[in-house]
């Protein structure tokens, strides 16, 4: 009997390898899920517009599919044209510490959607919403503010810089603690 | 009862081998590939089933004999000794002379499959992508390079070759009907050479595990007289069909300000995307999401509302489109023939 119950044990352990990895493709609302203005400028009384947060921006930036799909469509959408693999060219660098409109997930996810004075064009409507959390979860992992268990750790071609999961976070590197 | 037993299983074999014809089997070859790979797997079978029976029966025929008790056991008997020893010789050697033979048949069945296609007129690049194939017919004229998705029409009677890479990872081109599979490596070109002796459709599969949708990445190779496939290609040239009804036309202009244009082209309009399938004659192809659904009106529609659906993880998002815009994008896409 007993080495029954142990046999039954073990082939339900081994079974629950089974399970695969959920992962999250079917939006609930694909375009709009959010209606926030856009914001014309960042001068803002008391300091920072606190932006909405959006419940997309947490889970999405911790999650390893949702990652390296933002990195594929950063190539398929071509973000290299004006950012150059985040290194900035005709657009502002991506892996610095710098942030003209905010580095929190939903600024960069407003960037994308609506775009910025200057050369950003607005995305909206042309990139479903997933897809765009998606590319704005990747260009935060870009200054090393992803999860290092859960960013991208190779690539395709050839590599322009560190995997993400090694980019220094740009805000405290060269700084003493 | 016996008679009936055997007529059963007679029938039973028959219909089980008729799971061997078709569009897509090894052993029911369209072209001299194929042929070659065939009578190769038959002829290995056959001659390792003789071999399998008798060694089988020299098994069985020491356990069925009665021991022969010699007289005086502790006396040796030289004569059955150099016996025995001979009988193993003679396997020993039966089996070097079959295996070397078999080398040099698969030897030789290589060299008649590379010699194919060494006078092809025709080179199609087929790019391996997840989940689906790129199909890139090479010309001389640089207007005459054509690229379609899913669908290799090929000229009958007429060698053919294939240069086979991936951008993702590892797939493997194989169609049974016409060659063996041959794998698409990142970066790297493979070589393939097909033919296809009779106007046919026959169906191919990647034979690489590769993700999620691996099962559903099947491509056709559409075997058709020269003079067909001649007229075939000049079609595919022609930039898109200009929509035909009002709600085609909202089809288009939805289609060009919606996620639709990041990733696809079509020829004639401003849609230049190559990352997915190119769907400037979508409508002429058979099948939908590679081999995945059959094309119609409600397929198109049943894709484009849910991808995620129909083929789960693959790389087509789901795009949050009204009715009405559904609509108007099926019957645009429709009208690309």
């Amino acid at each position: 009997m007993r080495p029954a119950v142990v046999m039954l044990l073990l082939a339900g352990l081994a079974l629950a390898a089974c399970q695969r990895e959920e992962r999250d493709t079917r939006p609930q609302s694909a375009l709009g899920s959010g209606e926030q203005p856009t914001p014309v400028t960042t001068l803002e009384p008391g300091g920072q517009r606190p932006s909405p947060s959006d419940n997309k921006a947490a889970s999405f930036e911790a999650n390893a599919f949702h990652l390296s799909e933002g990195k594929r469509l950063f190539g398929w959408f071509n973000c290299s044209g004006c950012h150059a693999n985040g290194g900035g060219g005709m657009g502002p660098a991506l892996m610095d510490e710098k942030w003209i409109y905010g580095s929190s997930m939903e600024s960069i996810h407003a960037t994308i959607r609506d775009g910025r004075p200057n050369g950003m064009p607005s995305f909206r409507d042309m990139i479903p919403d997933d897809q765009i959390w998606e590319l704005a979860a990747f260009v935060r992992s870009l200054s090393g503010n992803a999860p290092s268990a859960a960013a991208p750790s190779r690539d395709d071609d050839m590599m322009a810089h560190p995997s993400e999961n090694r980019m220094p976070n740009a805000a405290t590197l060269g700084k003493s603690p | 009862m016996k008679r009936f037993a055997s007529i059963a299983f007679g029938t039973a074999t028959a219909l089980f081998l008729q799971g061997c014809a078709g569009w897509q089997s090894a052993l029911d070859p369209k072209g001299p590939a194929a042929s070659e790979l065939a009578w190769l797997i038959w002829f290995f079978a056959g001659l390792c089933a003789v071999v399998w029976v008798l060694v089988m029966i020299a098994l069985a025929m020491p356990l069925m004999m009665r021991p022969r008790e010699p007289a005086e056991p502790l006396v040796l008997d030289a004569g059955a000794d150099n016996r025995k020893l001979r009988v193993v010789m003679t396997a020993v050697g039966l089996t070097a002379v079959i295996l070397i033979g078999l080398t040099l048949l698969s030897f030789f069945a290589n060299r008649t499959l590379a010699a194919i296609g060494s006078d092809a007129a025709l080179t199609i690049r087929v790019t391996g992508h997840q989940w689906w194939w790129e199909v890139r017919y090479e010309d001389a004229t640089p207007s005459r390079i054509l690229t379609t998705a899913n669908e290799i029409h090929i000229p009958a009677g007429e060698p053919v070759r294939l240069l086979l890479t991936s951008t993702d990872v590892i797939h493997s081109f194989w169609v049974p009907s016409l060659s063996g599979k041959l794998d698409l490596i990142p970066g790297h070109m493979n070589v393939l050479d097909i033919k296809a002796d009779k106007p046919g459709v026959y169906r191919g599969q990647c034979a690489e595990f590769c993700g999620a949708q691996h099962a559903n990445m099947g491509t056709f190779i559409i075997a058709e007289p020269r003079a067909k496939f001649d007229a075939w290609w000049n079609d595919q040239l022609q930039p898109a069909a200009a929509p035909m009804s009002g709600e085609a036309k909202a089809g288009e202009d939805l289609f060009l300000n919606r996620p639709c244009v990041m990733c696809h082209k079509i020829g004639g309009t401003p849609a230049g995307g190559t990352v997915a399938p190119d769907l400037t004659h979508v409508a002429s192809r058979q099948t939908l999401a590679a081999g995945t659904l059959t094309m119609s009106r409600g397929n198109l529609a049943a894709w484009i509302a849910d991808p995620q659906g129909v083929k789960p993880g693959s790389h087509m998002p789901v795009v949050d489109l009204s009715g009405d815009e559904l609509n108007a994008i099926v019957a645009y896409l429709e009208g690309l023939k």
